[in-house]
């Protein structure tokens, strides 16, 4: 039921995005606009699979990759490869390549991270979380670091490069993000039963016979591609996951992963899609659709902790 | 654990460093200033000049600032009772950098003395809310509260980012909240004196500060005021984090990661930490600039962002290699 008024939201929200305000030759305003919707639609999705499946793993309702630094974990990264191997070499190499080399980087190095800050040591949730807070901290002061040391020209280059905003998504990074989410999508709808049971906890899951080292790293691997993806896309949203996972569990009211994570991509695309429609047509301004989220989401986040607590 | 260094002798040592670190930052920079003209005839008043007017204080602007960061820091520690807070973990820097954005947008002629005024008083207000808002939280875990100040600082440099992009500061505002030394001239650091006297000052009230840190009952059983101890220290640490931005923006962890380390070493006796702290956050402080101006000569990479680098590593490094300490 929840379900089914959120796809009519969605649905609406996506006509509004292409149709409200559009002047003149639709032959210009379709295609353009529809590159845009997609882009948003699978960052959307991006993030809101990525989130809960997150939150499945870790059993927490208050971390996600974001906010575990994961996103500016990839950022660090293609700082990294234009640093050492410079524009001029990366700019000859076909984006889609460079972009897949990057993510399975991004997935060597979030698995590492992942296995030493859960798997390897019990740590205390909230020991977890400010870590991840601080390795943000860490790794986005060594991409600015490292960009400023970049000669200038590179810099604009790098720049460029880096991530486009909502308003100029590359197409050619589209095509070869929608495959990966259709096939993370895809991997998740295959794991449902075992994601429910994950949910129980590792000992249950694992004496309910799951192979839990090996469907958790695999979990892992998708997530880290996901965030690749999301932040290729759009650079780093920290709470934007958050809020969307939450307002999903909210909604449809239940813990399985049949309703969660659908639940969680509309809202996200409701949100965005919905979000950059009022921006654009309303108040006539952009990026800040994303200083909102910030704020919205924040507060979210503190709220969360504190109902944590009280409990 | 302890480090056997006769106190006086060690701290002697430590304030040896920071003047020989104070040294070759006098004698970084792009414009040369050969020693040799400093001392005989020839050019020694362009290179006088040179020196009194950017690189005195540039490095005294350093020292002061380090200096007062860490001791704001440990003062924070304190009053809250925590090991993992300071001005930049709680929101107060960045309420003040939305004081000075308040500032910018209402009345942007203002005098550089009531401009820190203004984002002191900002600072004040955002680091007693928080101060409220940790209260009400049941002490069950150490970093539950610098969890909630982290947020708390995102939620509020949202506010501000928000209208900074409304009226076009984005950038102005990305200076004063990245550490940086480079615009620091004879007549734009003066205010850092302020920081530095009230570190002396709270050196003066350190026992009280010990105290205070042992709980409001005990405090009160030793018949001292707990809420007049507690506001000096929310106005040091405010005006201090005030004046560090309004001059040259701040450092991230700084103050947390030298205070954790004296505190290891030295002990939590605020009369005898707080000359460590001082000379570690000066020393810290120093070392950082010097690495970002040599890295790339001739550009220099801002000191906040090495800092950051380095600080929140150590800052990693603390929270999970000394997590038995911390509890």
């Amino acid at each position: 039921m929840a379900l089914a008024v959120l796809a009519l939201a969605t649905i609406a929200a996506m006509v509004a995005f292409m149709t409200l305000g559009a002047k003149g030759n639709w032959d210009f305003v379709l295609p353009f606009r529809g590159g845009k919707l997609l882009g948003l639609v699978l960052v959307a999705i991006a993030v809101a699979t990525a989130t809960v499946l997150f939150q499945t793993i870790t059993q927490n309702r208050i971390l996600t990759p974001a906010v575990m630094g994961f996103d500016s974990l990839f950022i660090a990264l293609q700082t990294a490869l234009v640093f050492f191997l410079g524009t001029r070499d990366l700019a000859n190499v076909d984006i889609r390549l460079r972009f897949f080399f990057e993510t399975v980087l991004m997935v060597g190095m979030s698995m590492a991270l992942f296995h030493w800050l859960f798997l390897s040591r019990r740590r205390s949730l909230h020991l977890v979380v400010l870590a991840g807070l601080v390795f943000g901290v860490f790794f986005r002061s060594l991409s600015y670091m490292m960009q400023r040391i970049l000669d200038p020209n590179e810099f604009t280059a790098l720049q460029d490069m880096l991530f486009a905003s909502f308003n100029s998504i590359d197409t050619q990074l589209l095509v070869v993000s929608s495959i990966i989410v259709l096939a993370a999508g895809w991997l998740s709808h295959r794991l449902l039963a075992r994601l429910d049971v994950l949910m129980l906890g590792r000992d249950a899951a694992i004496n309910l016979g799951i192979d839990y080292q090996r469907v958790v790293m695999m979990l892992f691997a998708v997530i880290a591609v996901l965030v690749s993806v999301s932040t290729a896309l759009v650079g780093p949203v920290t709470f934007f996951g958050l809020l969307v996972a939450s307002l999903a569990y909210q909604a449809v009211g239940t813990d399985r992963h049949k309703y969660t994570l659908p639940a969680a991509a509309l809202i996200a695309i409701i949100a965005l899609v919905g979000g950059q429609t009022v921006m654009e047509r309303v108040f006539g301004f952009d990026t800040a659709l994303s200083i909102i989220i910030e704020f919205t989401g924040g507060i979210a986040f503190m709220l969360l902790l504190y109902r944590n607590l009280n409990r | 654990m302890s480090v056997r260094i006769r106190p006086a002798a060690g701290l002697l040592l430590a304030v040896g460093s920071v003047l020989v670190l104070a040294t070759i930052s006098l004698f970084i920079g792009v414009a040369d200033m050969p020693l040799g003209d400093l001392i005989s005839g020839d050019g020694s008043a362009q290179a006088i000049q040179l020196l009194l007017i950017s690189r005195i204080p540039r490095t005294l602007a350093l020292v002061l600032s380090g200096m007062s960061m860490g001791v704001a820091a440990l003062i924070m520690q304190m009053l809250f009772r925590n090991r993992f807070v300071e001005p930049t973990t709680t929101g107060t820097v960045e309420a003040a950098s939305l004081g000075l954005l308040v500032v910018a947008l209402l009345a942007p002629g203002l005098p550089i003395f009531y401009k820190m005024v203004v984002a002191s008083g900002f600072a004040l207000a955002a680091t007693f809310l928080f101060l409220r808002l940790v209260s009400k939280v049941p002490s069950s875990s150490s970093l539950i509260v610098p969890l909630l100040g982290l947020m708390f600082g995102g939620v509020i440099s949202a506010v501000t980012t928000f209208f900074a992009y409304r009226y076009d500061l984005l950038q102005s505002l990305a200076t004063w909240t990245n550490g940086d030394f480079s615009g620091v001239l004879r007549g734009r650091y003066e205010l850092l004196f302020i920081a530095g006297g009230l570190a002396l000052l709270s050196y003066l009230a350190a026992d009280r500060f010990t105290v205070a840190g042992l709980g409001e009952s005990f405090t009160r059983n030793l018949g001292l005021n707990y809420r007049r101890i507690l506001a000096l220290g929310l106005v040091i640490v405010s005006m201090v984090s005030a004046a560090a931005v309004v001059t040259a923006g701040t450092v991230p962890f700084l103050g947390l990661i030298v205070a954790n380390i004296v505190s290891l070493t030295v002990g939590d006796n605020l009369r005898r930490a707080l000359p460590w702290v001082a000379v570690s956050g000066a020393g810290f402080l120093l070392a950082c600039d010097i690495l970002g101006r040599v890295v790339r000569f001739p550009y220099e990479i801002p000191v906040g962002t090495v800092a950051g680098v380095f600080g929140s590593g150590i800052f990693l490094y603390l929270l999970l290699r000394r997590r038995a300490r911390f509890g």
